[in-house]
């Protein structure tokens, strides 16, 4: 390569490295972080290290090491307060009494007590101890598990946690459901809409583009009260409804799955609508005639001609729409139902609610992946799609 | 010409490094749970002890949860110094070594205060109940109890509970006869915890679920709800300034004490103690209840409240009759696991 050459390839990438850094520092380091959270588990690592040396080369089924009760009287009277109370919560996930277990066990060995069975006879009981090994770490499938409603059961692999059935899995499902339900709304508003739009004069395309954006400049907190005041119970809806003689008691309209879909596509439309109108207002009309002129019917001329054009737009647009509203939980806090919150309600409950960090990491993680593997899917099929695009001809 | 441009950037650069000295990064600031009582904390002890200490104070509010505080602990300086907790947040953040421990030599004495009152980490800053809240117009007859509110067939309409399951679950023992005294010994089996859940699976299609202290007074309003837990204070005050036909039962109330911790990881411990101190002034704690019908934690100034003020206080010993504590040992173990539980309860 010419010297000249390659100084202008090394210029042309300097010019990307404050992007390429702000995606390392933004997202890949966040990310890695969000990883290695969800497979930390050294609470026990840390409070009780003899202990989870001794439990670490058990396998959870044979009679319990005497090592590690032995390390549990070296450790417990020795450990920090602080530590010992973090190691509590992490046990306090499996088992409610765990915490006062340690707890009132600390206090009974540093007051002079040596036997564990005669303190309390729970440290008599397998159970105890494979609870423990399970927290033995330092790393472990605890909170990747427990994002799937599993946890590790020796000598059978993993089992339900929950016996009703799947706690996370249905939120995680019901996430997708929400978000689909509200991408299909949104295009089925959207696509008439835009249609009118691209085929009106400048004057009312300005305007209603305007009018498209005005919402989006509004506070979402602020739209989705809006939203409140019309659909509940004494709101302007079912007043209107009640004075006209329609309906003689108020229509739940708020607090379930229906208020959720309805204020989410409002929230959610612009996204959709501005991509799709781009391509709307791109499409080479000559196609559609030339199309017609050949003796394709309107439907056959807007299924051939017509859709191919917009097709960028839309399958951007609505993968926008779908990706935000996977993540989106403020909506659904506020006009859904218990039943209608989505995964990040749980995600944002265990970070900032119950500090189960674990948790929380191995929740979003399971969303980050599932949203990426949909996106990579959508990319082979539309891949296939051109593909088979380029056969046909 | 040079040694100008070069007294110039030795300016700027020594204005950078003093802009980005911590000490002079942000000002003393207390945060507490927000609204209209906040704004009177404001104006009765904030903005005093701004004064006073010649400082300014900062206040912010947060809606609780112990995770944000573990945060705001990992962080070198989370940003926060002197922070109005819950009681178990108290327990579990002292616990967690998120607070300091209080040095009681720079604390009033505790023969000054309502028992209670002081804790490893905290001194009390208020005491209130949570209460049945009811709406008056709606309802024909008054509820008297939490088994009123589990009965849909006298009492219709839907109800509103807090999204977290403190309180909830010893409520629903009681509306199943359980005796306030009985409720955390029933509660610690696991046999407890599934009747409270079961109690609340009865009216679970006529629940919906308020996560900041506004909401319930809003429910009320618009007719959302018949009835709802609510702090006693939101009541209160929407007879009293709002007008409203709202009713509230003290009976089977749920007591709490909010406490006052300092931040381990604060830059201003020294302040945060004289203000933790100037909080339990008689002479300001008494002008709490005029404003906000809230129980006070300064023996002296309860003696001078004014008896028609006292009826709506959930110290006034006719209110106070038959409640239950709010039990923090008991939080501190199960939270995580209630939580958990209850998420699956509430998200089914």
């Amino acid at each position: 390569m010419h010297p000249h050459e390659t100084w202008r390839a090394i210029r042309g990438y300097a010019l990307v490295i404050p992007v390429l850094a702000m995606l390392l520092v933004t997202f890949v380091v966040p990310l890695l972080e969000v990883v290695r959270t969800s497979v930390t588990d050294d609470e026990m690592q840390a409070s009780l290290p003899n202990v989870a040396a001794a439990l670490r080369p058990w396998d959870g089924q044979s009679v319990v090491p005497a090592e590690a009760s032995q390390a549990l009287l070296l450790d417990l009277p020795a450990a920090a307060p602080q530590k010992l109370a973090a190691l509590g919560r992490r046990l306090s996930y499996e088992d409610p009494k765990a915490n006062s277990l340690l707890r009132l066990t600390a206090q009974r060995l540093k007051s002079g007590a040596t036997n564990l069975a005669e303190i309390d006879g729970r440290w008599a009981q397998p159970g105890t101890w494979q609870m423990l090994k399970r927290a033995a770490g330092p790393y472990s499938s605890f909170y990747l598990l427990g994002a799937f409603d599993l946890r590790r059961d020796f000598g059978n692999g993993v089992k339900d946690s929950y016996e009703t059935g799947g706690l996370y899995r249905n939120i995680l499902l019901r996430t997708f459901v929400i978000a689909f339900l509200t991408t299909v709304c949104a295009l089925v508003l959207a696509f008439p809409l835009c249609f009118f739009i691209s085929q009106s004069s400048s004057v009312i395309q300005r305007g209603a583009v305007l009018i498209i954006m005005l919402p989006f400049w509004t506070s979402i907190i602020v739209r989705t009260t809006a939203w409140i005041v019309l659909l509940q119970d004494r709101g302007v809806i079912n007043q209107l409804l009640e004075a006209s003689g329609l309906i003689n008691r108020p229509l739940p309209l708020l607090h379930n799955r229906f208020a959720v879909i309805v204020v989410l596509t409002h929230v959610m439309l612009p996204f959709l609508a501005l991509p799709l109108l781009a391509s709307m207002r791109a499409v080479d009309h000559r196609l559609t005639d030339a199309a017609a002129s050949l003796g394709a019917g309107p439907l056959r001329a807007f299924w051939s001609a017509y859709l191919p054009q917009i097709l960028p737009g839309l399958a951007a647009g609505a993968m926008l729409v779908f990706v935000l509203t996977l993540g989106f939980y403020v909506t659904p806090a506020l006009v859904g139902g218990p039943a209608d919150q989505t995964i990040g309600a749980y995600i944002s409950l265990f970070t900032t609610g119950t500090g189960n960090w674990g948790l929380a990491s191995a929740l979003g993680l399971v969303l980050t992946v599932s949203t990426a593997l949909l996106l990579a899917l959508r990319q082979t099929l539309t891949g296939f799609a051109k593909d088979q695009g380029a056969a046909d001809r | 010409m040079h040694s100008r441009l070069f007294q110039i950037l030795a300016f700027a650069s020594v204005a950078a490094i003093g802009a980005t000295l911590p000490a002079a990064a942000r000002d003393f600031t207390v945060v507490a749970g927000g609204g209209s009582f906040q704004a009177l904390q404001k104006e009765v002890f904030f903005a005093p002890f701004a004064k006073d200490a010649g400082v300014p104070v900062v206040d912010d509010s947060w809606d609780n949860g112990i995770g944000i505080l573990r945060a705001k602990a990992a962080m070198p300086d989370g940003g926060w110094d002197v922070i109005q907790v819950e009681s178990e947040e108290q327990q579990i953040g002292c616990d967690e070594g998120l607070f300091v421990e209080l040095d009681t030599s720079r604390l009033p004495p505790a023969s000054a205060l309502v028992p209670g009152s002081l804790s490893h980490c905290g001194v009390g800053a208020i005491i209130y109940n949570f209460v049945l809240g009811y709406d008056a117009t709606a309802l024909k007859t008054a509820p008297k109890d939490w088994k009123d509110f589990f009965d849909l067939q006298a009492f219709p309409g839907k109800r509103a509970l807090r999204g977290s399951p403190k309180g909830n679950l010893e409520i629903a023992l009681m509306a199943d006869g359980v005796a306030p005294k009985d409720v955390y010994a029933t509660l610690s089996t696991d046999a407890g915890v599934e009747r409270a859940f079961a109690k609340l699976d009865s009216i679970k299609s006529s629940l919906i679920f308020w996560k900041s202290g506004a909401q319930p007074i809003q429910m009320l309003s618009s007719g959302e709800v018949t009835m709802t837990t609510s702090y006693n204070g939101r009541v209160t005050n929407a007879v009293r300034n709002d007008k409203k036909n709202f009713g509230l039962v003290w009976n089977q109330s749920l007591q709490t004490v909010d406490s006052w911790v300092i931040m381990k990881n604060s830059p201003f411990v020294d302040l945060a103690y004289r203000f933790l101190k100037d909080y339990q002034k008689p002479e300001r704690q008494k002008l709490l209840p005029a404003g906000q019908p809230i129980g006070i934690t300064s023996l002296a100034a309860l003696k001078e409240i004014d008896p028609s003020v006292l009826t709506d206080l959930p110290t006034s010993p006719a209110n106070a009759a038959n409640v239950l504590q709010l039990d923090d040992r008991f939080w501190v173990d199960n939270t995580d696991a209630l939580t958990a539980r209850w998420a699956a309860w509430s998200g089914q």
